[in-house]
């Protein structure tokens, strides 16, 4: 059952509402504008459909329109962060940190600037614009950076929550955003705490853990509902913090379930499996299996009939976890 | 403001800019690896930075008003690093560090290893986007000081170079004043060889800039072209300073081959034998210095 201690949304097993987790990082900056006047936002001509075009309009004098220049964009927040402000910077994730991956390397996080890296359109969720848009990588080639810190939320509430937050932590952070409508599982009430992973379904005697991190979590719990009414036990994980992991909450769960089955909107190699499998092996090794693209590209099509063609949705889950419960009993 | 560089002041820093020669080719020696042309052609504007220009507090370098001199081609750093310890920022001694395992001087610059830094640089063409941050945050903030950002030619070839240009008009950051050092060299050999550059001026015209050229290696002529540039309104300034690479050893100046390597590594046409070139090179700076000092008597 959807665990009551995280007050999560109850109606999402009816009628789950959807809204994109990009819409919670255009409230959180409206919030943090606000609240701290260090905060400055800067954009690659991507300013409405990163959802900063609010605070822009609210805080002209603290919004920095770069034009379509990633690199430019990145190196500007690292100086503005040298001098005391706490940027975010806005753009589509193949972008930045994709085609401006070496700067924010050197001037972000080995020069240890405050900046905070917003990417957008990530997963296969983006959907018509196809894969050249479709940021598939981008935990990969963030998460191995030192220190880094790698969040991915997992609908529109708790995007808002971890931008919030972001700015609260002193250090480089990436924020994962979607682009298109996603269940919404978390409700205001529902704890978050950057770091922290949250138990969302929870049952007595479970045989696997699912751990998800983004929007797939949706498809995890039908999973998991669907999986009880077949007499197969799980608990559901959500990572949003795929750097740092939460290693007690996940040492918790493995120790208690004893396989894991990873879920993400992203290839399978350096993902959040890939996080997970590192710190597994050398911990507490157990069977897993991994949902996230496998070795490919997508395409352009509806975001549900990719997750289905490119088995990211329940059924493919529910199979990695029946797979999974199979190899531990050898 | 800066100060009048009168006779005396002048003379002082001729001196000093030997000294600084000297000591790059001992800290390279020492290294036994890094650049040396673009360190000894840049010394001239480096010793008029940090003894004339900059408002700077080196006992207390994160002091909040100082200008901010950001380094954009990492690579020369052995300069920046052996001027930093002519004005106080680390002993002297500390130079033997360089490059080597355990020390603050990192073979390409890093900001949090070592107070005084701006920047952590050496991938090329990120250093006049950081300095518009800097810039725009020092406009936002209500702060006078300047950001001076020194570049090479050689980034201009770097897209990122290009986009920080169009950029800084944009916002009229006459806070900002970038130095290019137009040494005419690069690792591959002749910048208009490898990859034109030309017409630079007009190029930098054509975006909105207040544009200078300087002879780089006359201290009174580059801190003229700073004061002009501090005084100009709603538009950034660039210098052009045309400099020697090698400037100051008769083996090393223009040869591109100089670009990567430290005195006594390698065999390069025209020098003398390896061991011998830095003994070489120290002899006609201590003839240079020699001669400078006459001139001041």
């Amino acid at each position: 059952m959807l665990n009551p201690a995280l007050k999560l949304n109850q109606k999402f097993f009816e009628e789950a509402e959807e809204a994109p987790t990009r819409q919670g990082y255009g409230e959180g900056l409206l919030e943090l504008g606000e609240k701290n006047p260090n905060v400055v936002v800067l954009s690659a001509d991507l300013t409405e459909s990163t959802k900063v075009n609010k605070f822009a309009e609210k805080y002209p004098e603290r919004f920095f329109e770069c034009g379509v220049a990633e690199q430019n964009m990145a190196a500007v927040a690292a100086g503005l962060a040298v001098a005391g402000k706490i940027p975010f910077i806005s753009s589509y994730a193949t972008f930045s940190p994709g085609k401006n991956w070496e700067t924010i390397r050197t001037t972000t996080v080995y020069n240890r600037a405050n900046v905070k890296i917003g990417g957008h359109h990530s997963g296969i969720v983006t959907g018509p614009d196809g894969a050249t848009h479709q940021a598939t990588e981008d935990i990969a080639i963030t998460r191995c950076w030192p220190k880094m810190t790698v969040v991915v939320p997992c609908d529109a509430i708790e995007a808002k929550k971890a931008t919030v937050a972001s700015a609260g932590f002193e250090g480089p952070v990436y924020l994962r955003f979607t682009r298109d409508k996603t269940p919404v599982i978390t409700s205001n009430e529902t704890p978050f705490e950057l770091g922290k992973a949250g138990l969302f379904w929870t049952c007595d005697l479970p045989q696997a853990v699912i751990c998800s991190t983004g929007h797939l979590i949706g498809e995890a719990l039908l999973a998991a509902k669907e999986l009880e009414e077949e007499g197969v036990k799980v608990n559901v994980l959500n990572i949003s913090s795929v750097k740092p992991l939460d290693i007690e909450g996940i040492l918790e769960q493995v120790k208690k379930c004893g396989s894991v089955v990873s879920v993400e909107d992203h290839q399978q190699d350096g993902g959040l499996g890939g996080a997970l499998s590192e710190f597994l092996v050398k911990n507490l090794p157990a069977p897993m299996e991994f949902v996230g693209l496998d070795n490919t590209f997508a395409e352009s099509g509806k975001p549900k009939e990719l997750i289905e063609k490119y088995n990211l949705g329940k059924a493919a889950i529910k199979n990695a976890v029946k797979k999974v419960i199979e190899r531990k009993g050898k | 403001m800066i100060d009048e560089l009168h006779e005396e002041k002048l003379k002082d820093l001729e001196e000093k800019a030997v000294k600084a020669r000297e000591l790059v080719i001992e800290t390279l020696v020492e290294a036994g690896s890094g650049h040396t042309a673009g360190p000894l052609g840049m010394t001239d504007i480096f010793v008029a930075f940090y003894f004339h220009i900059l408002n700077h507090k080196p006992e207390n370098p994160f002091w909040e008003e100082r200008d901010r001199l950001v380094l954009s081609n990492g690579h020369i750093c052995p300069i920046q690093y052996v001027t930093m310890a002519m004005a106080g920022y680390f002993p002297i001694a500390e130079l033997k560090t360089l490059r080597k395992v355990n020390s603050r001087l990192q073979g390409h610059p890093h900001r949090s290893s070592l107070p005084g830094l701006e920047t952590t640089s050496g991938p090329l063409g990120e250093g006049i986007s950081q300095s518009i941050g800097m810039a725009l945050a020092a406009k936002m903030d209500g702060k006078n000081h300047h950001i001076y950002c020194l570049t090479s030619d050689g980034e201009h070839q770097e897209g990122n170079t290009w986009e920080a240009m169009m950029m800084a008009p944009r916002y009229k950051l006459d806070n900002l004043c970038v130095v290019i050092d137009r040494n005419n060299i690069q690792i591959d050999g002749f910048t208009e060889n490898v990859m034109p550059l030309e017409p630079l001026h007009d190029k930098y015209r054509a975006f909105n800039w207040h544009v200078i050229d300087v002879d780089g290696n006359n201290i009174h002529e580059f801190v003229d072209a700073v004061k002009q540039a501090n005084s100009t309104h709603q538009q950034p300034t660039v210098i052009i300073a045309h400099t020697v690479p090698g400037k100051g050893v008769s083996f090393m100046e223009n040869r591109f081959e100089w670009h990567g390597m430290p005195p006594d590594t390698s065999e390069v046409l025209g020098a003398p034998p390896k061991g011998e070139q830095a003994k070489k090179a120290l002899l006609e700076l201590k003839m240079i210095r020699e001669t400078t000092k006459n001139q001041h008597k």
